[in-house]
């Protein structure tokens, strides 16, 4: 298959690894990956924070860098994110409507028909609950609000870590609760926040888990930023990051990154 | 010298003048105060973040809250699941809502005649005033200087308990939880357990100090505390001449009114008195009877967890030898017909005052009700409290209830009629913003438009960040960036590192290492 990559804007400049876990990964299953240049941000955060109008040329950029999927450029979008594909399915053509951009929501529409988290595309449209990876460690899995209750990805996560050679999984008490990021309202609502984060430490650290999974940096940027602050020892990583490695090829980030959390 | 020895007092926690006035009043009580009777019950004067801040520090509230709910939540759950058609049950529920929105003057006229008809008297109040003036009116009129109450967030809403308190009548509040609120001169601070953010101890302290006849108590167990309000309740039930009630529902075919409650204190306070008064607000209207048979589904399992709820009361009108021989209903607007006006807003009239949605909301299981700063907390408060105000001035605190949420959307998917929450939580983001433009901006709105033009060009943002590289320096050896304590940063890096940002983007990586290669 021909899948382009819609790396996010968080991953490409803060969590490079997600998106080149997610290139290994495919790559790996005999697919080309295509990563559109023009491509930003979908303009989530200032959707949830009220912005409309500044959010249009966000929405219009991600519209016109992949339209070309319509068209058979690629056969498929990816954003290792559940959050941003919630938003790309969700909001864009609701917030170009609400802005009087008929046109563009349309166009945004049909666009978002074709964009998919990294679960969705794994399991339901390359039908591979089991994607050969190996990953020797004690990990609990976060399910994200977002992959949860907008992107719907149900159980289709624990699916591949069920698969997973050498892995041992700790279910998490509490998964399916907020880490209290909600984007903005981490810096409106500080105090409400920490607390929510920090009963979700909590739960982690019960687990006795020595890696936090999920499938979305902006919630693992919060959650590991509490356990780094804490040197709890439990490093976070995202989903992509633990289907990458096979046994025989372990997947191991560039070094120019920052591992996260501990 | 004075001064340094003061300075060092103080900073030991040793100088009276910097103990907290709560903690002070709360060694008085022997429970923690609670929130004061506010003079508007929708707008307590905090924003959401003020109040949080202050209720955050409560754990004993905290563990209260995290207890009760998961009970309520684990319930609600097995009484949900083990319905085969509830996702059906939930789009009627919403339907049947939406219907009666749509065709609301109607349904109201016939509804005002049914009851007519059948003998009842009906009321129109536009705002909080015209409903306790009218009610009051009647209660003056038959000469009483006590009345007994049902429950009711109507009541609540317009602050009716203070108003007649200030014209010489005394309203009891026959609903345990309620009980406990008004005996402790505190808010409530959930829609349907109104004293959650109360343990078995604190509501022993609070009997013992505030019921009439002062109680003493060997133990905190439920069973005596209950039996000491029952009997407690029992005079008040037999000597009142007039009951205030709310309503669940109001059927605009038959003019029938029901109250869904557990305790049986509904029952006794609308059969017992002479006089009834019900404050309903308009959109509490169903189109027909046959639509009770949803509700009376929908409502017990989400809001208390139960197949169907102890107590379900019906009445219409007045019948001649049997229970109130006039009854009087007042139906409330109060912001009503304005939220009418925003299609998408108005959703949030659909509501039936289950409070599911806060049962499960994780900001409000830390924050608690008082932190709303209104009768309606939770996800339905940020969007409901709001809305009844016009509140789109950021002066406004009320303006902060829409932002008190993470768009985790556990409340859509627990409510019984399908209010979208977080649809509406942005949409009224969207309008309070929209509202606010042409001002002085504030830091919201300059960054807000500063990132608008990055993050929409790849161009822009390649070179953004290789701007972030210089983050790097920020972090130690550890790669770690610390507690920052400047504005907006140190709201993050409070309680949270952030890793030193990747000394190569995904963008540059993938030119450097996938197109030359290929």
């Amino acid at each position: 298959m021909k899948i382009a990559l819609f790396s996010t804007c968080l991953n490409d400049v803060m969590f490079p690894q997600a998106a080149q876990a997610t290139v290994r990964l495919l790559e790996r299953l005999g697919h080309t990956v295509a990563f559109p240049r023009e491509q930003a941000c979908c303009g989530q955060m200032h959707v949830n924070t009220g912005y409309y109008p500044e959010a249009m040329p966000m929405i219009r950029n991600y519209v016109s860098t992949f339209e070309p999927v319509l068209d058979g450029e690629w056969d498929i979008i990816v954003a290792p994110s559940a959050s941003c594909t919630g938003a790309i399915r969700t909001q864009h053509a609701m917030v170009a409507r609400t802005q009087g951009d008929e046109e563009l929501a349309t166009r945004a529409e049909r666009v978002a028909a074709k964009t998919v988290d990294l679960p969705e595309l794994l399991i339901d449209v390359l039908g591979q609950a089991d994607v050969g990876a190996y990953f020797p460690h004690r990990v609990t899995y976060h399910t994200t609000c977002h992959s949860l209750r907008v992107t719907r990805v149900g159980d289709k996560p624990l699916q591949l870590l069920n698969h997973v050679d050498g892995m041992d999984f700790v279910p998490l008490p509490d998964a399916d609760v907020c880490c209290g990021f909600g984007g903005t309202f981490s810096l409106k609502n500080a105090d409400v926040s920490a607390a929510m984060m920090s009963d979700k430490m909590g739960n982690i650290k019960a687990t006795g888990a020595e890696i936090l999974v999920a499938g979305d940096y902006s919630c693992l940027m919060n959650i590991a930023g509490g356990l780094s602050r804490t040197r709890s020892g439990i490093r976070a990583m995202h989903l992509a990051e633990v289907l990458a490695g096979t046994r025989d090829e372990p997947w191991v980030a560039p070094a120019t990154n920052t591992k996260v959390g501990a | 010298m004075l001064d340094k020895l003061k300075e060092l007092g103080s900073s030991i926690g040793l100088n009276p003048a910097d103990w907290s006035e709560q903690d002070i009043e709360e060694q008085k009580l022997g429970w923690y105060p609670g929130h004061p009777t506010p003079d508007d019950p929708l707008r307590w004067g905090r924003t959401f973040p003020e109040g949080a801040r202050e209720t955050l520090q409560n754990t004993q509230m905290r563990r209260n809250l995290g207890y009760a709910t998961g009970k309520i939540r684990t319930k609600r759950n097995t009484r949900v699941e083990e319905l085969p058609d509830w996702e059906e049950l939930r789009e009627a529920g919403s339907l049947i809502k939406r219907n009666t929105l749509a065709h609301l003057p109607e349904l109201l006229e016939t509804f005002e005649q049914k009851v007519t008809e059948r003998g009842g008297i009906v009321h129109w109040a536009r705002d909080a005033a015209e409903a306790n003036e009218i009610a009051y009116s009647i209660i003056a009129a038959k000469g009483v200087d006590e009345v007994v109450k049902v429950k009711s967030m109507a009541t609540q809403e317009i602050n009716l308990n203070s108003y007649l308190e200030e014209r010489g009548i005394e309203a009891w509040e026959t609903d345990l939880a309620e009980m406990i609120v008004q005996l402790s001169h505190d808010m409530p601070s959930h829609i349907v357990v109104p004293a959650i953010h109360r343990n078995r101890s604190e509501v022993k302290a609070i009997f013992e100090a505030r019921m009439e006849g002062r109680p003493r108590f060997a133990t905190n167990e439920p069973r005596e505390l209950a039996m000491a309000a029952r009997a407690h309740l029992r005079k008040k039930f037999l000597s009142a001449k007039v009951a205030i009630s709310g309503a669940n529902l109001g059927v605009a075919e038959t003019g029938t009114l029901a109250v869904y409650e557990s305790e049986g204190n509904g029952r006794m306070c609308l059969t017992l008195p002479e006089t009834l008064i019900t404050v309903m607000g308009i959109e509490k209207i169903v189109p027909s009877y046959r639509d009770i048979e949803v509700f009376s589904q929908l409502l017990p399992r989400s809001a208390t967890g139960e197949r169907m709820n102890p107590y379900t009361s019906f009445w219409t009108g007045v019948t001649e030898g049997d229970g109130p021989q006039e009854f009087h209903l007042i139906l409330l607007d109060n912001g009503r017909t304005n939220v009418m006006k925003d299609e998408v807003g108005r959703e949030a009239l659909k509501c039936i005052r289950c409070a599911a949605c806060m049962n499960i909301c994780p900001v409000y299981r830390v924050s608690g009700g008082h932190a709303y700063n209104s009768v309606y907390p939770g996800p339905i408060g940020a969007i409901l409290t709001p809305q009844l105000l016009n509140a789109t001035d950021r002066k406004d605190p009320a303006t902060s209830l829409p932002f008190a949420s993470t768009l985790c959307g556990a409340c859509y998917d627990v409510c019984p009629v399908k209010i979208n929450i977080p649809e509406i939580l942005v949409h009224l983001r969207h309008t309070i913003t929209e509202a606010n433009r042409g001002g002085l901006p504030n830091a919201w709105d300059v960054a807000m438009k500063g990132t608008s033009s990055v993050m929409s060009s790849g161009k822009k943002m390649e070179r953004a960040g290789n701007a972030m590289k210089a983050g790097r320096l920020a972090a130690g050896r550890d790669r770690k960036i610390g507690h920052i304590p400047l504005p907006v940063a140190k709201e993050w890096t409070g309680t949270r590192d952030v890793p030193a940002p990747p000394a190569t983007s995904f963008r540059t990586w993938w030119n450097d290492e996938h197109e030359e290669t290929k």
